[in-house]
């Protein structure tokens, strides 16, 4: 029989009896819902994630002039008196030919002190003496003023450029912080430029920074001490920031004698702990979409239940259809189709919900929904009718006229 | 030691009669090409007889009892008869015409239907048959529920494989025959029974069938609806079709020109009438 007849007897079976119909559905309806906003809510996080690489943006490694941790052993106990990062190791990772891959290297010499201004202060000021690149290799945008030159390194000017929090905790709202001389401890730095505000990743508040000439900090803040706390290597893309770590590691090994299996220093390449924690959440989502789809199979039972109670309240429909010649295939048509409307009606209320839920926002996650999980989840939804409902219409498809018939 | 007693001992019915499986041809008249044709034209006693059961017995077995609902029938219905069956409850009448419908199968027994062996045909091939050269009415109407007169009609065309604007033209007719023409769009649940049962046997009629069974489908009418329906009978067999119906009411039974009695799963009696004198004369 022609399936515009088998739709319509389906539609007309389904609706004689439509709080049945709509609870049956619902097994479906939140399994393909569930799995496209799962999906989507994966699919979000992980491309925060990537947003976050990208926003690392810069290609950046750090190396921090302590202890390695998690890579090997540390130079046991000598680590004290011998390893440091000096300006020939900055000198030599940023030469071209012997490290191609690095685009530059910021020297970072950072300590943690109050700064003061005509009565004000903070006392949790990160000061950090490094080098103009520092601030494209980190992302820092100067809103106001100027940034840090090459002239103030070379010549130990006591500038600073500081960030949002410090001209908070230090200047009146409307006050021009520019050219104002500010106190960290007791050492007088003239403000040369304003940060804008850096959006804070995890740990420490970005925005709570003074940037002044590495030189000065050697000189005023830090002892008069050569050693950096840290190098940021930014290399030249994306696709280089490994070759730029090994490059790195190579120099530093060489200069410290050692092998890069002992360096005393730790390389942190953000973007691969990203990728790391990125992997993990994708994990978690395949988990749910398995959950999700969990649904979906209850869903098809509940299907199955149904066009079982159907098939048995129509035996005498099945048993008259059989007695004027509905050959088999035309009753497991009917049925059939009427197990797949079902799960479609249900698949698509799903959809329009699940895409409906995916414009919310959960935990800071965008969620983005993907046509796949769409079309998939309506894919395995047909499937589900069919499979589902394959038994229950040819037990219709099986039961001979006479019986069915005389069926009460 | 009825009529049909002569050829209880013969091995083979009439004619070409025995084997021939497989797909049943067509009539010629049968063909689904006429639209005008509900009524068709056949005439009578030319070719193998429509039905020929031969010692058929139907056993329902019932925990430790075996029921004999058929304990040996035979029976030869020759095309253009108009045959009333009677009998008490529980004689087997509605067994048999289940029988005879491709509904059910004998325990044992032949049973040829326009000189097919039935137990030859599979399913499908069943279904053809029940589809094409039989129509059946029932007592109790057996109409689909929630589903006008018109697409009721159809659904027999439907499984015929008759394209839609065919099958709805063959429907209108079938019901223009049985005078139903402004009943077309109501669901059962909209008409009398009388009217249900019109609609009954215009779906039986509609795929132009050669033989029409009917299990008293006067038995929950009055009078003046059964007289509608055996007045559609009649018109029916007087242009050429076989027409078995099973009754309990003699005033029904008159309209048929032969009665054949059942008792306990047998043939107890068969007579022929001339019907024209009792009727018109
Ligand atoms: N499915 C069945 N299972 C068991 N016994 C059955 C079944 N169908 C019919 N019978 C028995 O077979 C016998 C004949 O039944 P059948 O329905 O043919 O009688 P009938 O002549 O049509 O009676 P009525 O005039 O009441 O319709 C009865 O004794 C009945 O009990
Ligand atoms: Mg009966």
């Amino acid at each position: 029989m022609n399936i515009g007849n088998d739709l319509r007897s389906a539609l007309r079976g389904l609706s004689s009896n439509k709080l049945r119909s709509a609870l049956t559905v619902l097994g479906i309806f939140i399994g393909v819902g569930a799995v496209i906003i799962v999906v989507a809510y994966g699919n979000g996080s992980s491309q925060a994630v990537q947003n976050r690489i990208k926003a690392l943006g810069t290609n950046t490694i750090t190396i921090l002039n302590r202890g390695r941790f998690g890579r090997g052993p540390a130079t046991g106990g000598t680590q004290s008196q011998a390893a440091t990062i000096t300006s020939q190791d900055v000198a030599n990772i940023s030469d071209p030919n012997q490290a191609p891959d690095v685009l530059s290297v910021s020297p970072v010499l950072n300590t943690n002190g109050t700064a003061s201004y005509s009565g004000a202060s903070d006392s949790g000021v990160s000061l950090t003496g490094t080098t103009p690149t520092y601030l494209t290799a980190e992302d820092y945008q100067v809103q106001a003023g100027s940034s840090l030159t090459t002239q103030n390194v070379a010549h130990h000017d006591q500038v600073a450029v500081i960030g949002q929090t410090l001209v908070s905790d230090l200047f009146q709202v409307g006050q021009n912080p520019i050219g104002a001389e500010v106190y960290f401890g007791s050492v007088r730095f003239q403000v040369i430029g304003v940060l804008a505000t850096k959006a804070s990743g995890t740990g420490a508040d970005p925005n709570n920074i003074a940037l002044v000439p590495y030189t000065t900090a050697q000189d005023l803040l830090t002892g008069y001490t050569n050693n950096f706390t840290e190098l940021i290597v930014q290399a030249r893309s994306a696709g280089a920031v490994n070759a730029a770590e090994q490059e790195t590691a190579d120099i530093l090994a060489s200069a410290n004698q050692t092998s890069v299996a002992n360096l005393p220093f730790t390389i942190v390449n953000e973007a691969t702990l990203l990728a790391t924690s990125a992997s993990t959440s994708s994990t978690f989502t395949v988990l749910l979409t398995v959950i999700a789809a969990v649904s979906l199979l209850v869903g098809g039972i509940g299907i199955m239940n149904i066009m079982l109670v159907v098939v048995t309240e129509r035996t005498r429909e099945i048993g008259i259809r059989k007695a004027i010649g509905a050959p088999r295939r035309a009753i497991l048509g009917q049925f059939l189709t009427e197990a797949v409307l079902l799960s479609l009606i249900g698949g698509l209320a799903g959809v329009v919900v699940g895409v409906i839920g995916t414009h919310f926002r959960i935990a800071g996650v965008k969620p983005v929904p993907t046509t796949g999980s769409v079309v998939g989840a309506f894919a395995v939804t047909v499937a589900v009718g069919v499979f589902f409902g394959f038994y229950p219409a040819s037990r219709a498809a099986a039961l001979r006229p006479v019986d069915a018939l005389r069926y009460e | 030691m009825g009529p049909d007693g002569g050829w209880q001992n013969d091995a083979t019915p009439v004619g070409p009669l025995p084997v021939r499986a497989g797909p049943i041809p067509t009539g010629s008249s049968g063909s689904p090409g006429s639209s005008r044709a509900v009524l068709g034209a056949r005439t009578g006693g030319e070719g193998p007889p429509v039905i020929a059961l031969r010692h058929v017995t139907r056993l329902y077995r019932m925990g430790d009892t075996d029921v004999h609902a058929l304990a040996g029938v035979s029976l030869v219905i020759e095309r253009g008869e108009f045959v009333a069956i009677m009998g008490a409850s529980g004689s087997g009448k509605s067994t048999m015409m289940n029988v005879i419908g491709c509904l059910d199968v004998p325990t044992s027994g032949r049973y040829w239907l326009d000189g097919v062996d039935v137990r030859n045909l599979d399913e499908s091939a069943l279904a053809r048959i029940r589809n094409r050269k039989i129509g059946f009415v029932f007592q109790s109407f057996n109409l689909i529920p929630r589903t006008t007169a018109l697409a009721n009609v159809e659904l027999p065309l439907g499984y015929a494989g008759v394209n839609a604007r065919e099958r709805r033209q063959r429907a209108l007719d079938a019901l223009d025959m049985v005078g139903l023409t402004d009943r077309t769009g109501h669901v059962p649940s909209e008409m009398s029974g009388g009217q249900q049962q019109r609609v009954a046997v215009a779906r039986a009629i509609v795929t132009n069938p050669s033989l029409i069974l009917a299990d008293e489908p006067t038995g929950n009418l009055d009078t003046r609806s059964s007289e509608d329906i055996m007045a559609i009978f009649d018109q029916l067999n007087r242009a050429g079709r076989t027409v078995v119906l099973i009754t309990h009411e003699p005033d029904i039974a008159r309209h048929t020109r032969r009665v054949v009695r059942l008792r306990d799963g047998q043939v107890v009696s068969d007579e022929r009438f001339d019907r024209r004198e009792a009727v018109t004369g």
